[in-house]
């Protein structure tokens, strides 16, 4: 079920136009990348989501329902843009950001103890924010970003600012929300996190989406038909064993080992890649190459480019 | 419980606005710079109230004063100190007055002759008004001469009633006769009026400059509250955006609500300010008089008179005492101007206007703050809010000598600078209708302000390391929502 869906949503700041009919579906209990260069729209779109600004077309429905005021108690945003008051005291200022998304005083303080607990920084509680270190910082905006148990949560590059080990632990914290029933919005532009996390991406550049879907689906659709052959003993040149068509893309050895990308016509299968060689070659591992997302990433925002240059 | 006019979304949005109100006022509150105001604000403002009383008191300059004494039980008693030396003469007191001219440092004592009863008035003309410390010295000697005689009659009348037949009083009988009644009998207050020689009109003078100071005191009182909590404002929607926590705010709340939060957290906390300077400057002064009390006897002057003639009520006031009376001394005058001031009028005006004058420009003060990365790029933007302010209180000086003049009905209209100009009107009065006139249009102005600002700063805040121009906000004014 859809835990969120925008319609065709375009927004224009006078001649310029930031989101040109975007839709998506965000499954629930997903973790959906929205993936794109920088100044492409995300952020607006985003923006879109939290009714920090309206689309001037199309629509944003959240569980099915067109987004109202009250929804904004069920979102936890973490903007790439981020900050706290640097006077104002930790807990003082976690408390207030809470209410603000509708929690009681109460609850606040409650919820807080324990996550400050959780990540052993109830030392900070009364210490004001410029004391804190910049990833210190990052760690109490997140807890500010999910107390109020948002079913719906929106991080934008999260994890910049942490060291590894925070990487790590923040990372934890994302699956776990997301096991405990959160929906999570996640734009990045760390590919690694997006093929290691996301369930879908949509890849958003200039306003216009180019790529959307189940990110293992995205990397099956672009594999095209290039293998990895690691080998041993070697007699004759590589090259000259291949049927015509197959390409070598790229030999090169270590010290035991060579290593060869090669991509062979679609008609063909891996069979006869293998066959070709086996006779010659102790073969020591053979793969299919799955594209990363960041290769897709970048084949498929030059490609939308290129051609764009080309039209004009 | 949601209060029942509202329904759960305005009830929701209503306590999102307190929250960030509250927060508003809190921070600020706190602040150690805000303490200091409070307390150093009082201090100069009690200054300004007790120096000119304690430089009245302070020791004089010396003083040449010339005493007509038709009653002669006084003259001879006044006696040369290290400031005042007295003269008796002989001329009427229409050639001592004409021959004192314009010296500041003469005076004419005229201790007019009575019949009936004891001379317990005096008039003291100068051009320059008497000090507090003269004055006192001059009653002193004159109802420490008086009592003298009257016990001296009193003793006599005893003595005679009592025991006819003796010749002089035993010392037995002495000491009864000093009762209760007699010193009572004998206790005089004297009335010393002092009247300014030089030019008439001086009642009228006086009223005027002290509606002057009022207009000029309120106005700027306006001016600098306008722009001290305008700055605030703007200062704070500059640290949220360079902080970066307004993307985070601006997704739980509307940017409308936090602005408006932000402008009446500020609003209250010059409210308190205002309010805890009134009632901390109040405190100074009251402990000051406490404290000295022969210093602030001046606003007791009226009920002496008043005393002495219902001790006196057969005695019939001559013609240069009612004049004295009516003119009063100067201080009286200022205090009589001051009371003909309509302070609820004055002061519900002042509130009103520091209010409404203050969202007016708050509101634009925040747009700036909104359009900006930095407090030094606020100034191309400030001209447009400083001007018509620094105008309006540049035009008030001469609106003070002409408070109902065409210029001065016109700008105490118009929202931008009403404020400042309708209070510098109000101590002269202002018909009513131009008071709800200009009040109306405030309004009008400051929601037109608000509106304006809001679509700005909404746009705005969200904005980073842009250039802006008047051009682009512009744009962001029309912006759909």
């Amino acid at each position: 079920m859809a835990m969120l869906t925008a319609k065709k949503v375009t927004k224009r700041f006078g001649e310029f136009t930031a989101l040109n009919a975007v839709s998506l579906q965000v499954s629930e209990q997903s973790i959906f990348g929205l993936l794109g260069p920088n100044g492409a729209g995300k952020t607006t779109l985003i923006r879109i989501i939290n009714q920090i600004t309206g689309p001037d077309e199309g629509e944003v429905l959240l569980n099915d329902k067109p987004l109202k005021p009250d929804h904004t108690a069920i979102i936890g945003y973490l903007p790439e843009e981020r900050g706290l008051y640097k006077k104002m005291k930790v807990g003082e200022q976690a408390i207030y950001l809470a209410q603000l998304k509708g929690l009681s005083h109460f609850d606040a303080v409650k919820r807080l103890k324990h996550w400050f607990e959780k990540f052993e920084i109830e030392a900070w509680w009364g210490k004001k924010v410029e004391e804190l270190s910049k990833g210190m910082q990052q760690k109490v905006q997140f807890i500010i970003t999910v107390v109020h148990e948002p079913k719906l949560l929106i991080f934008d590059e999260p994890f910049s600012g942490f060291d590894p080990i925070n990487v790590n632990l923040l990372r934890d914290e994302i699956l776990e929300l997301r096991r405990n029933g959160s929906t999570i919005i996640f734009s990045t532009h760390n590919m690694a996190s997006v093929e290691e996390l996301c369930d879908d991406i949509v890849l958003i550049n200039k306003a216009n989406k180019i790529l959307d879907g189940n990110v293992k689906q995205i990397r099956q659709q672009h594999f095209d038909n290039t293998y990895n052959l690691r080998y041993r003993n070697h007699d004759g040149d590589l090259k000259t064993l291949l049927a015509p068509g197959f390409e070598l893309i790229s030999n090169s050895s270590d010290d035991e080992l060579y290593s060869a990308t090669i991509r062979i016509p679609k008609e063909s299968g891996s069979m006869e890649l293998l066959q070709s060689v086996l006779p010659h070659l102790s073969i020591a591992s053979f793969e299919e190459v799955i594209p990363s997302m960041n290769d897709i990433f970048i084949s498929k925002v030059n490609a939308v480019n290129a051609n764009s240059i080309l039209e004009s | 419980m949601p209060i029942p006019f509202l329904n759960p979304d305005q009830f929701r949005d209503m306590n999102k606005i307190f929250l960030i109100i509250r927060r508003e006022y809190l921070t600020r509150v706190r602040k150690r710079s805000f303490v200091v105001m409070t307390i150093l604000g009082p201090i100069l403002m009690a200054l300004i109230f007790i120096l000119p009383v304690y430089l009245a008191t302070r020791q004089d300059e010396k003083r040449q004063i010339q005493v007509i004494d038709e009653t002669g039980w006084f003259a001879p008693k006044f006696e040369n100190t290290g400031n005042y030396q007295f003269i008796p003469i002989s001329l009427s007191l229409e050639e001592a007055k004409k021959n004192l001219g314009s010296d500041p440092n003469s005076a004419v004592l005229y201790i007019p002759a009575t019949h009936l009863s004891v001379p317990d008035k005096a008039v003291i003309y100068s051009d320059d008004p008497p000090t507090l410390n003269l004055k006192g010295y001059i009653t002193n000697t004159m109802s420490r001469e008086i009592e003298k005689h009257k016990l001296a009659a009193e003793i006599r009348k005893e003595i005679l009633h009592t025991s006819p037949g003796l010749q002089s009083a035993s010392d037995t009988a002495h000491e009864d006769l000093m009762s209760e009644t007699i010193l009572k009998n004998i206790h005089t207050d004297v009335d010393l009026t002092s009247i300014k020689v030089s030019e008439g009109g001086t009642e009228q003078k006086s009223y005027t400059e002290a509606y002057m100071i009022a207009g000029w005191f309120f106005s700027f009182l306006i001016y600098m509250f306008i722009f001290l909590f305008g700055a605030q404002v703007m200062r704070g929607v500059i640290e949220e955006k360079t902080n970066r926590i307004v993307e985070v705010i601006v997704s739980s709340v509307k940017p409308f609500q936090l602005m408006l939060g932000k402008i009446v957290g500020v609003a209250m906390v010059g409210l308190t300010q205002f309010i805890l300077w009134v009632l901390f400057t109040a405190t100074i002064i009251i402990t000051v008089q406490q404290a000295f009390p022969e210093k602030f006897k001046v606003q007791g002057a009226n009920n002496e008179s008043s005393i002495s003639s219902q001790v006196n009520p057969q005695q019939a006031p001559n013609a240069a005492v009612i004049q004295a009376q009516e003119n009063g001394d100067k201080a009286n005058v200022v205090l009589d101007a001051i009371s003909s001031i309509n302070f609820p009028v004055l002061i519900s005006a002042f509130i009103f206007y520091f209010i409404g004058g203050y969202l007016l420009y708050g509101a634009l003060f925040a747009a700036i703050g909104s359009a900006v990365d930095n407090e030094t790029d606020t100034q191309q933007f400030m001209l447009p809010i400083t001007v018509p302010l620094i105008f309006a209180f540049v035009v008030a000086q001469s609106v003070i000598n002409n408070p109902q003049g065409s210029m001065a009905i016109w700008l105490s209209m118009i929202p931008f600078t009403s404020p400042v100009i309708m209070m510098v009107r109000i101590p002269f009065g202002v018909p009513y209708w131009q008071l709800a006139t200009s009040m109306v249009l405030l309004i009008a102005g400051f929601m037109l302000t608000t509106w304006v600002a809001s679509r700005i700063y909404r746009t705005g805040i969200l904005m980073y390391g842009k250039k802006v121009n008047y051009h682009e906000l512009w744009k962001w004014i029309r912006y759909r929502g």
